[in-house]
This record gives C-alpha cells, sequence and structure tokens, in this order.
C-alpha cells in the first residue's frame, strides 16, 4: 500500500516541512499491523514527493499482534488483501507518521499550514464498492479525480475488473492538513467490506477528524452509516466457522437483520446503527417507519385485540416484536425464539433484559430454538407470532415447521406474515425471479400463500384469515401478506 | 432363631426402623456399602451444620427425599437411615418407591428403651437428648409394627432385640424375577398365539424347532416335546459381562423346569446343562389364549417349552384373566374367553391346575441379554424395565389407555413407543398391527392370526422377521387390522392426492426430531471411543446452521471427520512434506499406509439411491429425487437444480453400467468423495478473496517498485533493502495466482464437473469400515471404469513403512505430485479404523504441497521470517477433534445401517457439526 503526496508549490521541499519529515531520509516507524516507511521518491524545489508506505506483517496480523479484536474479520486469514490495499491501518498510520500536519502545526514555518497548495496524491490501491464511489467521496470536497482499473484475473477476462482501484486526486489549492484529513477519514469508507477497527476510540477519531467539513458532503449519510456499521456488528465466531466462508450468510443471520425491501439499502443500514448515530448524523436519519415496522405493529395490534395471556414470538430476531408486546400489559408472559443466538444476544442487549426491574423481567424469556425440531418449551401459549419466518426455511422442511407449530405447540392463534411476490415488480432493484433477501429460499405470490395457508388450517383444524399488509396496489396487492390462523373449538 | 443373613430383593428402598440409640447407622455401615445409605442426621449436618439440630429437620428430609428419589429414578438399592417411627414419616418414602416401581422393605430394629437410653447417654452429642425422646420413639414403634404391611411393605424384618441385630452377618440381594439378564439368547420372539396351534407349530418348524407328540403316562405329562434348533453362533451377541450378575442365585421362577431333558440334537451328557448356550429359545409375547380354535394345545406346547427350559413366556392380559376364572374368581366371559373355557371342559382337571400353576408363575416381564432386550406383552417404557411393583405389572400386561374411546368403540392405546428413547429393544404384542415393524427399538409383533392376519416371530438378535399366515379368520377383529392404512388413505382421497402412502411408522416418526436430542451438552456412546461430549456452546452454533442451511436430516447419514496435518517440516522452504506422516504412523506401529493423491475440490458426501422408490423406501424421502450430494456441513452442494438432477442421474447410470448394485446387494449407496473443481462451489469465495488478493497485489506492488526504485535512484538509506523485498513478494504474488488457478476452471456443463470417490461408506444392511484402503480403491476405480467422463480414479500406492525404499519412493511420489501442482496427498494407515492399545489411531494426516500451501498460508508465505514463524502451530487440537470426529461419524452411519431411529443417527451427524465449530486454527 503507497500514498503520495505531490506538490509544485515553490519551494516544493516545504513539503517536508510541512510533514515534519526529512526529504534526505527514509524513516521507518512502527504502527498497528506493521511498518511504515516514509520516503522522498523526488524532492527538488520544483516538485517534491512524500511516499507513505505501509509494510504490513500478513503473519502477524493473523497472530494477533496486530490486535484483531475479535475473530471472524478478514484478517483472520492470511491470504489477505490488507498489506496491498489503502485501510483503517492507513488512518492510523496517518496520524502517527503525519500527525503534527495533520493537526496543522509547522514548527519551523509556522505559517504554511495555513497556505492552500497545489497538491496531487496518489493511493495504490483502494478498494471500492465501484468505480464511481472514489468520485463521489472525493469531487464534492473539490478534487480532479481519477481511477486505473485493475482487471480480477487477466487470465479470466470474464471476470471483468477487481474491486481495486489505483486513486488519483488532484487539488489547485488546498491545505495538506485538509487533504490529509480528508484521506483519514474517506479511504476506510471506500474500503468498507475488509474495514478492521483498531478500537472504539479510532471511531470516535474519524468522526472528530470529519466534523468540519462531513456535514456539508452530499454522501454524509454513505460516509457515517460505513464507519458506525462496525460498531454495531457483531460476529460470532463459532458460527462463522461454519459457513465455509459465506459471508452474506453470517450477515444476514437473522432473518430480520436486514431485509431490501424498503425504497433503499439505506434506510435499513440506518435502522442496524441508530443508536450510534445520534449526535453527528441525526440529519441522516430517516424518520419515516420501514415497511418491517409497519408490519410488527399490525402484528402487535392484533395480538392485543385477542387479549392473550401467553406469546410466542417464533423467530424474533432482535427482538422489535418483542419490544412491542412488552407494552401490553395484559400479556403475562412472552417467550422469543430464534434460531441465531447472534440474534438472541442481541434482542437481549436491546430489550436491557439485564437491568429489567424482577417483575417485568418474569414476563419474557429468550431461547434459542429451532422450527424444525419439536419442542416442549413451545406448548401451551394463546398466540404465536411467525413474522417473515417462513420464507427462511427450504420449502420442504416446511412440513417440519407447520407439525412443530401447528400439531405440537398449537397455540389458539397463530399469525404468520410473508412477503408478496406479485409486488416485487415494483421493486427497482429486483430483477425477475430474484428475492427480497439473500437468504429467502422462495417468496410466495398471493395465490401461493392463500394455498399453503388454507392446507395448514384444513390440517389441523384452524380457522384461516388472510390480510394484506402495506398499502395495496392495483393489481399487485400489498408488499407483505398474513396468515391468522384460530383454533377450531368444537 | 437369630437370622445371620436376611434376604432382600436387589431393588430396593430399605427402611431402618428404630428409635434413637437402636443402633440404626451401625447396623447400615456394618451390612451396606456407604454410597447406599441415606441418612437423616447427615442430612442435617449438610442443611445446618449440626447433625442434631431438629429445627433443620424440614430442609433435611426435603433433601433425604431427593437423595433417595435419585438414586431410586438410577436403579439402585437405598437404605434410609432414619428413626422412621412414624408412619407419616414413612408414608413419602413408600410413596417414592411407589414411582420408581421398586419395592419398599422395612428392617425395624427393637431394642428396650434402657439400651437406647444408655447409648445414647455415652455419646456426647446426644447426652442432652430428653430421655422422653426414645420413650416416645418406642411408642410410635409399638404402633407402627401393627400398620407396617398395610402401609404397602412387601418385606418386614423384624429383629426383637440386640441379639437378633448383632446375629445379622448378611445381606442376600436375591435377583428379581424379571431380571434375565444372562440369557443372551439367541432368541425366536413370538408375538400373540390367541390359540392358532397350527400357526404356532407350523411357525416353530418354520424356525428350526421340532415338535415331537409324546404319550402321556403321568398327570404331569403334557404330551409334546419339543426341540430346539442350535444356535449358529455367528452373528449372536457376544455375551456382555453385565450378564454375569446374578449368576448363582438360585431361579426364582416358580414354574422353573422340573427337569432338564437332554436334547438329543446335543452332545451333552444326561446332566444337560445349560442348553441356552448352544440352542435357540423362544420367547412367547403372551395372549396365549382365547379366541382361537385350540388354547389348550398351545397352553400345552408352550408349557412344555418352558419346563424344558426352551422357552421363556410372559403373560398377557388374556391369559391373566383365564387365571382369574382358574381360580375361581368372577369375571366376564366375553372376547373369545368363552371358546377357551369350552376348549378347556374335556381337559382332565390335573391338567387344568398345571395350567393355573404355570399362568401363576409368570413374570410380567423380562429384561435379557445383559439389559439390551427387554419382552413384555403389552411393552413397557424404560423407566419400568427391571423393575417391580403393581404399576409395571399392569402396563405389562394391558398397556395404557388415553381415556379415549376410537369409532369402534375400542379404547384408544396410549402410544408408548412413539415416545420410546430407550436403549433397550422392546418386544411386546398385544395390539394387531398389520405388519411388524420397528419404531424406535421397539416391535410389536402382534400381528393378528386369529384375526386372520400372521404369526410372526422376531429372530434376535438377527432382527428378522418370520411369519405364518392364519389357516383362516378365527375371529372377526372389531377394528379392521389395516385400519390405519385405510384411514389414511381415505384422508388421501380427501386431498385429492393419488399416492400411496408407503412410509412406515418409523419414517413417519423420524419426520420430526426433538430439540432436547441435540441442544445442550451431549454426550454420544460411541463403539470406537467411550463416549464423545459435545459442549452447549456448540451445539448452539450447530443448530443453527443445521436449521438453516442443511438438507432434510434424513439425508444426512454421514459427515466426514476433520483431518490434521502431518506436523511441521524442518527442510528448507516447505512446512509439511511426508516424512512427518511417515513417522507418525511407524512411531505407533502400523506396518504398512496407503498414500492417495489428494484433489483439490469440495469434500462432498453422496447418497444415491437406485431410483427415486429406493430412496422412499430406505431414507423415507418422498419427492426428492434419487439422491443428493452434500458438502462437509450438510449443505446440498448443488444450488442448480437442473445440474444436480443431471449429476445424479448419471452417476445412478455410472453404477448401473458398473452393476454396483447387484454386486453389493443394495438399491442404494453412501460415498465420500471429492467434488472437481473447486471453483464449483467455491467460485464466489476464489473470485472475492483468492482473486482479489491477487488483483490487489499486482496493482499495488509494481507502483510500490516504481517510487522505490526512485528513492533508490536517490541513495536514500534502506531503500534498496525494500526494493529487493517488494520485488520478491511481487513475485510471490504472480506464483500465489498460479497456485489458485490450477484448481479453477469453469463449470458450465456436467461435463465440466469430475468425482472423485475414495471412500465406500455404505450400501443395504452394511458400512465398509471393515475394508481396507487399498480395497476402497480398488473398488472404487473399478466404479469409475464406468464413466471416466464423470468419475476419477485416486492414485494411490501402498506403502510398507519398514521397507526406506519404498518410503523413499512415496516421497519422491508426492515431491513430483506437488512439483506438478497437486494438492499434495493423503496418508492413511492401511486399516480403515486403525487402533492400537492405546486406542484410536488419526485415520488419515494430510500431507500439502509447497505451491498448494501458498493459498492457505498468503502469496509471502515463503519469504524470509515468515515461514519460520509459521512453523510454530499445533496439530493436537485438531488430532483430538478428528479423533472424535470420526468416530461419531462411524458410529452415525453404523446407527443408520442397523435401522436405529433417525435421532440417534441425527445425533452423531450433529455431534461432528457441533465439533466443527470448535476454534481450531482453520489453516490445518
Amino acid at each position: 500500500m503507497l500514498l503520495t503526496i505531490s506538490t509544485t508549490y515553490q519551494p516544493a521541499t516545504d513539503l517536508g516541512y510541512l510533514l515534519h519529515k526529512n526529504p534526505a531520509r527514509l524513516q521507518s516507524i512502527e504502527i498497528a499491523g506493521g511498518q511504515a516507511h516514509i520516503f522522498y521518491p523526488e524532492a527538488t524545489t520544483e516538485r517534491c514527493t512524500a511516499a507513505l508506505l505501509l509494510d504490513l506483517d500478513p503473519v502477524g496480523l493473523v497472530r494477533g499482534k496486530g490486535g484483531a479484536s475479535g475473530e471472524g474479520f478478514a484478517l483472520e486469514q492470511y491470504v489477505n488483501d490488507r498489506p496491498y490495499v489503502a485501510s483503517s491501518f492507513l488512518s492510523a498510520a496517518l496520524s502517527k507518521a503525519y500527525g503534527t500536519a495533520m493537526n496543522g502545526t509547522c514548527k519551523d514555518k509556522p505559517d504554511l499550514p495555513a497556505q492552500a497548495l497545489p497538491l496531487a496524491v496518489k493511493v495504490a490501491v483502494v478498494s471500492a464498492p465501484g468505480p464511481d464511489w472514489p468520485r463521489r467521496l472525493f469531487e464534492p470536497l473539490g478534487y480532479e479525480v481519477d481511477i486505473e482499473t485493475t482487471p480480477l484475473d487477466p487470465t479470466v477476462p470474464e471476470w471483468g475488473d477487481s474491486r481495486y482501484y489505483t486513486l488519483h486526486l488532484r487539488h489547485a489549492g488546498l491545505r495538506l492538513q485538509d487533504v490529509l484529513t480528508h484521506l483519514y477519514v474517506l479511504l476506510p469508507v471506500l474500503d468498507n467490506d475488509k474495514h478492521y477497527y483498531i478500537g472504539e476510540h479510532e471511531a470516535e477519531k474519524l468522526l472528530h477528524r470529519g466534523g468540519d467539513w462531513l456535514p456539508q458532503h452530499p454522501e454524509r449519510g454513505f460516509i457515517t452509516r460505513r464507519y458506525l456499521r462496525y460498531l454495531a456488528a457483531y460476529v460470532n465466531p463459532t458460527l462463522e466457522r461454519l459457513m465455509e466462508g459465506d459471508e452474506s450468510s453470517v450477515d444476514s443471520a437473522s432473518p430480520r437483520m436486514e431485509e431490501h425491501e424498503s425504497s433503499s439499502v439505506e434506510t435499513t443500514a440506518a435502522q442496524v446503527t441508530d443508536d450510534a448515530m445520534r449526535g453527528l448524523a441525526d440529519s441522516t436519519l430517516q424518520p419515516k417507519l420501514s415497511l418491517h415496522d409497519l408490519r410488527l405493529q399490525q402484528v402487535a395490534h392484533e395480538i392485543y385485540q385477542l387479549a392473550p395471556k401467553r406469546v410466542l414470538d417464533l423467530g424474533c430476531g432482535e427482538g422489535k416484536l418483542l419490544r412491542l408486546l412488552l407494552r401490553q400489559p395484559k400479556i403475562e408472559y412472552i417467550l422469543g425464539m430464534d434460531v441465531s443466538h447472534q440474534a438472541l444476544a442481541r434482542a437481549a442487549q436491546r430489550l436491557h433484559l439485564d437491568e429489567m426491574p424482577p417483575r417485568q423481567r418474569t414476563r419474557i424469556d429468550l431461547i434459542q430454538g429451532s422450527l424444525l425440531y419439536r419442542d416442549e418449551r413451545l406448548a401451551g401459549f394463546d398466540v404465536a407470532a411467525l413474522v417473515e419466518v417462513i420464507e427462511h426455511l427450504d420449502e420442504n422442511r416446511l412440513a417440519a415447521l407447520e407439525a412443530v407449530v401447528f400439531r405440537q405447540a398449537r397455540p389458539a392463534h397463530v399469525f404468520v406474515t410473508s412477503p408478496n411476490a406479485d409486488y416485487n415488480q415494483l421493486f427497482e432493484k429486483l430483477n425477475a425471479g430474484e428475492f427480497r433477501h439473500d437468504d429467502h429460499r422462495f417468496e410466495w405470490s398471493r395465490a401461493e400463500f392463500a394455498a399453503w395457508a388454507a392446507g395448514v388450517a384444513e390440517r389441523h383444524g384452524y380457522q384461516l384469515r388472510l390480510e394484506s399488509m402495506g398499502e395495496e396496489v392495483e393489481g399487485v396487492g400489498a408488499p407483505s401478506q398474513m396468515a391468522v390462523f384460530g383454533i377450531e373449538t368444537n | 432363631m437369630p437370622q445371620d443373613t436376611l434376604k432382600l430383593p436387589e431393588l430396593s428402598l430399605i427402611l431402618l426402623i428404630g428409635s434413637t440409640g437402636a443402633g440404626k447407622s451401625t447396623f447400615a455401615r456394618r451390612l451396606f456399602k456407604p454410597t447406599e445409605i441415606v441418612s437423616s442426621d447427615a442430612c442435617r449436618g449438610l442443611v445446618a451444620d449440626d447433625e442434631n439440630d431438629q429445627s433443620a429437620s424440614k430442609d433435611a428430609f426435603e433433601l433425604l427425599h431427593y437423595l433417595v428419589a435419585k438414586r431410586l429414578k438410577r436403579g439402585l438399592l437405598t437404605v434410609v437411615d432414619a428413626t422412621n417411627v412414624q408412619a407419616e414419616g414413612r408414608k413419602p418414602l413408600v410413596a417414592l418407591a411407589r414411582q420408581y416401581h421398586v419395592l419398599p422393605v422395612a428392617i425395624v430394629l427393637d431394642v428396650p428403651e434402657s439400651v437406647a437410653q444408655e447409648r445414647n447417654a455415652q455419646r456426647p452429642d446426644r447426652r442432652h437428648m430428653g430421655r422422653h425422646v426414645i420413650a416416645r420413639h418406642r411408642q410410635d414403634l409399638r404402633r407402627s409394627l401393627r400398620s407396617l404391611k398395610e402401609e404397602g411393605f412387601r418385606h418386614i424384618h423384624h429383629l426383637r432385640n440386640v441379639g437378633e441385630i448383632d446375629a445379622v452377618q448378611s445381606i442376600t440381594r436375591d435377583r428379581l424375577y424379571n431380571n434375565r439378564q444372562e440369557e443372551t439368547g439367541p432368541f425366536d420372539i413370538i408375538g400373540d398365539v390367541h390359540g392358532c396351534y397350527e400357526e404356532l407349530r407350523a411357525l416353530l418348524e418354520q424356525l428350526g424347532y421340532q415338535v415331537l407328540e409324546e404319550p402321556i403316562n403321568d398327570v404331569r405329562d403334557l404330551g409334546v416335546r419339543v426341540v430346539a434348533p442350535v444356535a449358529v453362533q455367528a452373528g449372536a451377541s457376544p455375551p456382555d459381562p453385565l450378564s454375569e450378575r446374578g449368576e448363582g442365585t438360585p431361579d426364582m421362577h416358580s414354574y422353573a423346569p422340573v427337569e432338564r431333558i437332554p436334547s438329543p440334537l446335543s452332545e451333552r451328557g444326561p446332566g444337560g446343562e445349560a442348553p441356552a448356550r448352544t440352542t435357540r429359545k423362544a420367547v412367547f409375547l403372551g395372549d396365549l389364549v382365547d379366541r382361537g380354535p385350540a388354547s389348550p394345545q398351545v397352553l400345552r406346547l408352550v408349557m412344555s417349552m418352558v419346563r424344558d427350559g426352551i422357552a421363556l413366556c410372559v403373560p398377557g392380559n388374556h391369559d391373566i384373566k383365564l387365571l382369574r376364572h382358574l381360580n375361581g374368581k368372577n369375571v366376564t366371559v366375553n372376547h373369545g374367553l368363552a371358546e377357551t373355557l369350552t376348549q378347556l371342559e374335556t381337559e382332565p382337571e390335573a391338567f387344568k391346575s398345571e395350567v393355573r400353576r404355570f399362568l401363576d408363575g409368570l413374570v410380567s416381564h423380562y429384561v435379557l441379554d445383559g439389559g439390551k432386550l427387554v419382552v413384555a406383552h403389552a411393552g413397557l417404557p424404560e423407566e419400568m424395565q427391571g423393575r417391580g411393583s403393581g404399576a409395571v405389572r399392569a402396563f405389562a400386561l394391558f398397556g395404557e389407555s388415553t381415556g379415549e374411546i376410537d369409532e369402534f368403540g375400542l379404547p384408544v392405546r396410549y402410544e408408548w413407543a412413539r415416545e420410546y428413547r430407550g436403549r433397550a429393544i422392546v418386544a411386546f404384542g398385544h395390539t394387531p398391527v398389520p405388519d411388524a415393524e420397528w419404531l424406535n427399538n421397539t416391535i410389536d409383533l402382534d400381528t393378528g392370526c386369529v384375526f386372520g392376519g400372521r404369526l410372526t416371530a422376531l429372530r434376535y438378535p438377527e432382527r428378522e422377521l418370520v411369519a405364518v399366515p392364519a389357516a383362516q379368520v378365527y375371529c372377526e377383529p372389531v377394528r379392521p387390522l389395516n385400519y390405519r392404512a385405510l384411514q389414511a388413505q381415505a384422508q388421501h382421497e380427501l386431498t385429492a392426492d393419488n399416492e400411496q402412502p408407503t412410509t412406515t411408522a418409523q419414517h413417519e416418526q423420524d419426520d420430526l426430531l426433538d430439540i432436547r436430542d441435540v441442544t445442550g451438552k451431549q454426550f454420544i456412546e460411541t463403539r470406537l471411543m467411550r463416549g464423545v461430549t459435545i459442549r452447549e456452546e456448540n451445539a448452539v452454533a450447530a443448530l443453527e446452521v443445521m436449521s438453516r442451511f442443511a438438507l432434510h436430516p434424513k439425508w444426512l447419514l454421514y459427515l466426514p471427520p476433520t483431518m490434521s496435518p502431518t506436523e511441521t517440516s524442518a527442510l528448507p522452504d516447505l512446512l509439511e512434506h511426508p516424512a512427518e506422516a511417515f513417522d507418525y504412523y511407524k512411531r505407533l506401529g502400523v506396518e504398512r499406509v496407503v498414500c492417495e493423491e489428494k484433489h483439490m475440490g469440495s469434500r462432498v458426501v453422496v447418497v444415491l439411491g437406485r431410483d427415486e422408490a429406493a430412496i422412499q423406501r430406505r431414507m423415507g424421502l418422498d419427492g426428492e429425487g434419487i439422491g443428493k450430494c452434500y458438502t462437509r456441513t450438510g449443505r446440498n452442494f448443488f444450488t442448480d437444480a437442473a445440474l444436480e438432477t443431471a449429476f445424479l442421474a448419471r452417476l445412478r447410470d455410472a453404477l448401473n453400467t458398473a452393476g454396483f448394485w447387484e454386486k453389493f446387494d443394495t438399491d442404494w449407496v453412501c460415498l465420500d468423495a471429492e467434488l472437481l473443481p473447486w471453483s464449483a462451489k467455491a467460485q464466489e469465495l476464489v473470485k472475492n478473496q483468492y482473486a482479489a488478493v491477487a488483483a490487489a497485489a499486482n496493482a499495488a506492488l509494481p507502483q510500490v517498485e516504481a517510487a522505490l526504485t526512485e528513492a533508490a535512484a536517490r541513495h536514500l538509506d534502506g531503500a534498496e533493502a525494500l526494493l529487493a523485498r517488494t520485488t520478491a513478494r511481487r513475485h510471490a504474488a504472480t506464483h500465489y495466482a498460479d497456485a489458485y488457478r490450477r484448481y479453477c476452471w469453469p463449470v458450465l456443463s456436467l461435463d465440466d464437473l469430475k468425482l472423485a470417490p475414495f471412500h465406500l461408506l455404505a450400501t443395504e444392511g452394511r458400512t465398509y469400515f471393515d475394508r481396507d484402503h487399498a480395497w476402497h480403491m480398488e473398488t472404487l476405480r473399478s466404479l469409475a471404469l464406468a464413466d471416466p467422463g464423470l468419475l476419477r480414479a485416486t492414485p494411490y500406492r501402498v506403502v510398507p513403512l519398514q521397507d526406506p525404499a519404498e518410503v523413499e519412493a512415496a516421497i519422491q511420489w508426492w515431491t513430483d505430485l506437488t512439483a506438478a501442482g497437486g494438492e499434495g496427498m493423503v496418508v492413511k494407515p492401511y486399516d480403515f479404523v486403525p487402533q492400537d492399545k492405546g486406542g484410536l489411531l488419526q485415520p488419515a494426516l494430510k500431507c500439502r504441497g509447497r505451491e498448494y500451501l501458498r493459498i492457505i498460508y498468503g502469496p509471502d508465505y515463503l519469504l524470509p521470517g515468515n515461514l519460520d514463524r509459521l512453523r510454530q502451530r499445533n496439530v493436537k487440537a485438531k488430532r483430538n477433534l478428528a479423533l472424535r470426529e470420526f468416530a461419531l461419524g462411524v458410529e452415525g452411519l453404523e446407527r443408520f445401517v442397523a435401522r436405529q431411529p433417525l435421532r440417534r443417527v441425527h445425533q452423531c451427524v450433529f455431534g461432528v457439526l457441533a465439533l466443527e465449530s470448535e476454534a481450531v486454527d482453520p489453516r490445518l
């Protein structure tokens, strides 16, 4: 990973004073994960280039010297792009190597830091979600942006370009301090996927660095979210080991964690990080309720009308419905079940189970369980809710779910919601035949859902009512659908 | 006359009854194991730090009851050392005895008040106890003596003075009548006969018994004698050490063999001892009589066989009703009893009293063959097996009904077998069924002979069924024998589904597994290792993966174990080398190993049926195709259904061509294999990780080199060294890219997929863990010839470790293989299940090539400074895991082949998956 900063300011060698690094020497410093070398490939009065070379130790990174905060990050692998890519390691190195410059101090030439300079920056290489992103991040700050692409594998042309770019930035006149700050914040944002935090403070520092210019940046939402996402991220290392390197499945470990169906991916990302974003990123929060929230409220309202005493939330995820149910004082006991241990841990956190007063605490329990295994703990409930759960199971396993819920547990009422596939044509981002979520195994049309629900009701002695969820659109129905089962009494 | 020994049932709850100072604790210590004694004083001490703190009595007795309950549940004789002088104190203990079906026994230590007072006076801790306490105890004791029997004590020993107490020198523990664990069979277990003599005789003959008519000379002669067939030793279960228990104790069976008639087929002399060792033995499950045409003849035959020691018999409800009638009790003559009574009218009184004696002596159930087999007329849940109580007897005779009445007016029976999870096989009858079917290790052998069905026998331990059809319908059943099937059919017609229900009860049961079998801490008994423990946190991870990604559990017969690499090589530029693998096995005394080329693809398990019907029959999977190909974590290998179908069909065709089904007499197979190319499954991983890293390196490093070249031109100190290193890294990145590209090729059609099977794991009725690896290699090589376009034979060589030249040649083989870009090889002991006196050895070690390891340890792993650090790795945890997973994998498949319930198979498969979530260096 190489970062060069060049200037044609006269005398160009003033760059050395600004950076507080002597152009005549190659300096090496220890940084998290390895070493950084600072040297000047050219240093004349006409033109001066300072290079910051990151020399990360690939073995050390894995063996813990780099201090990974948890397992499951990209760093667990020796086969890793970290040594070649501008990432948060670069930010850490920047603050260590060019700290004085970034703070705008220059002992020898105190006026220099305030001076706007013509500057050219090269980063080899950045990792970015797409070729337009470097522009979107840097052009609003006044840079002229160029990128060089790299093929993923030159022997396999059909794979196209990789996500790695050599980034060129040019600015006619900007303080060096500003350039460094922009790089410090934006390079790890570009990197995103493989981002890795050295510590929580690092995140605070990054936000601090962006305080002046970030609020005006048109992509501020994207930038803050990408940062803060990691504060909310948990990775279950034992689980990851079983995922066969399928990272998308880890991300979507809980069915309800990230749904793609709201108008843009961003609104859901905003939900994930809502707490962490308060403060700096208030303006980016979307006040509008997501489809998922509406769906939960509808289910909670239906449950309220039944005035049940014992309620099951099957596939409770992070506990959004549980939170709504806890607000219904007539419910004496709520049992939340999910197959993901990780989601349950998050639910416990979000519901503040540890700090709950004792009486309230007896109203709720969270258990790990699976809808494919018979489970005695599920017996004796008045209501069970399965909100956006069934579509996460392979269709041929629904018979097991049916037996577990309708034959064994047998609650008096069961609410099942699922996406309405008829509606999918209205999602611009979805191609025909694609599902709203990577982990969906199927999405049913209204007719398919109705047929399944009617069969279940018939086989197990329930009465059935079908409801649509969300705003109906002529011809395609509402985004989601719900089946309400009530046990037949006689 | 003081007794020097007391007789007690081996499983009983013994209450010592006596005042304080009566010497109960001393008595208990003298005659019982310390762990068998639960003392109220000790419990008081535990909850109050003071054995005499009477205020702690309530808590102390709660603890005492808890301890007693735990012991009884586990089937352990227990002595309660408390005064027990009050009926209200004894009541909860008697209730516990009932609950756990053990016999309550009272031993009363009746010493004069003066003795007790004096003893207490000598104990500093009891010196302050008021004299009135003992007096009151004595009073309570007197009263108790009158009521003990009424309270339910079956054995009461009243020791009336110090002399009688001290005289007792030993306790004789009588075996329960139902304990016949030393009888190891082999058995022929026969369902409800109901007077069908001709069918019984035909069945016995088919089973190899000779039925001989005999003249009746004496009132005790039964007129028939049966000669049992000689047992073929092979296949008989080996004698269990447990079965030695109780040997030598007198046979308490009241219809004990009067004499043992030497079998004409036996070589034994007139002593004729222990014919059970060499001949088979019949076991009758009761309901010998009623409804059928010849109940007396059936009785004659069975009584004769029991008397000669070639049969065992448990009573059925009909037999007991007949007994009550013969005993003069007033019973309703219905359900076929009338026929029996008519048939008995012409029989002599002597026979009838013999029948009475016979029926009276029948024991509710038997626990046989070291506890591996239980027989009872109506079956028996695990917690009642080997226990004795009225409830046990009632269950064994009548089963349990739900209290509901079905549409035929018959009581709805509680289906205990559906819930059964015990280890012992339970053979039972009582409820007529159209076919004898295994369900959760139980089998109902009443196939309704008297209703025109069949008379069925189960050959144990062979688990074969032998049946003869009824000659006619002797009695019209109230409920048709096959009413279940009729019902199911009716339902299917209702839902307009034309498919015939053909799944078995076990398959149906297996549709839904219970979460208790997989979550929490699990302990799984395996044949190869004593037991494998699965930690709860690992089960948590496995539950999620199993639920979200795995195939239907019915497909998952086996998951392959992880494999450890060799220890690290010290040779320059190498991390792994075959020498370490050879040394490892040689050190452990392995003479020969098999080296197999390691294919760089994806590990898969293939379960394939000859056709869809075979899968439906054996796996109980409907409409799921002819097979599945799944990964190490139980996921379907294929995401493209069309490609999957084509692949499986082509593989099936290859097996057809090879004549595989006929050769192995099977209609399904389970194979362990590698599926190539690697990129077929890992395309995304290759692109996102492997290719990406090369792309990043190739984009960044030349620019770093350029900058450093300029710096070097400026003679900056240290620039040259950095430049050299960067150039080396650029070359390393190129080699790395070459390495991963070797294992990738585009999969455009079926022709691009290659399957390299290396273990033939199982076919119907057997596994192949007893075959050596050379056999597996050869068998699968000949299979591969059937379709070389799809199947790849694995190159291998057998290496005798004592021969240095052969070892050297094998190392050269590996060197050539890996130099040409091969992943490496796997070294396996010649035997599939390698063991030495210390236990199981590593079933395989992998030895990977220098180039291949670039994609494991990264492009720069061979650079100076890196390799030395990477050499520090520890294979111990990985090897430990490999052993446990291997033991579990073998166990699971063996359970499947033995047709155990799915939950028992799934437990092993789940266990392997759970162990895979253990934190072990993933690069090993």
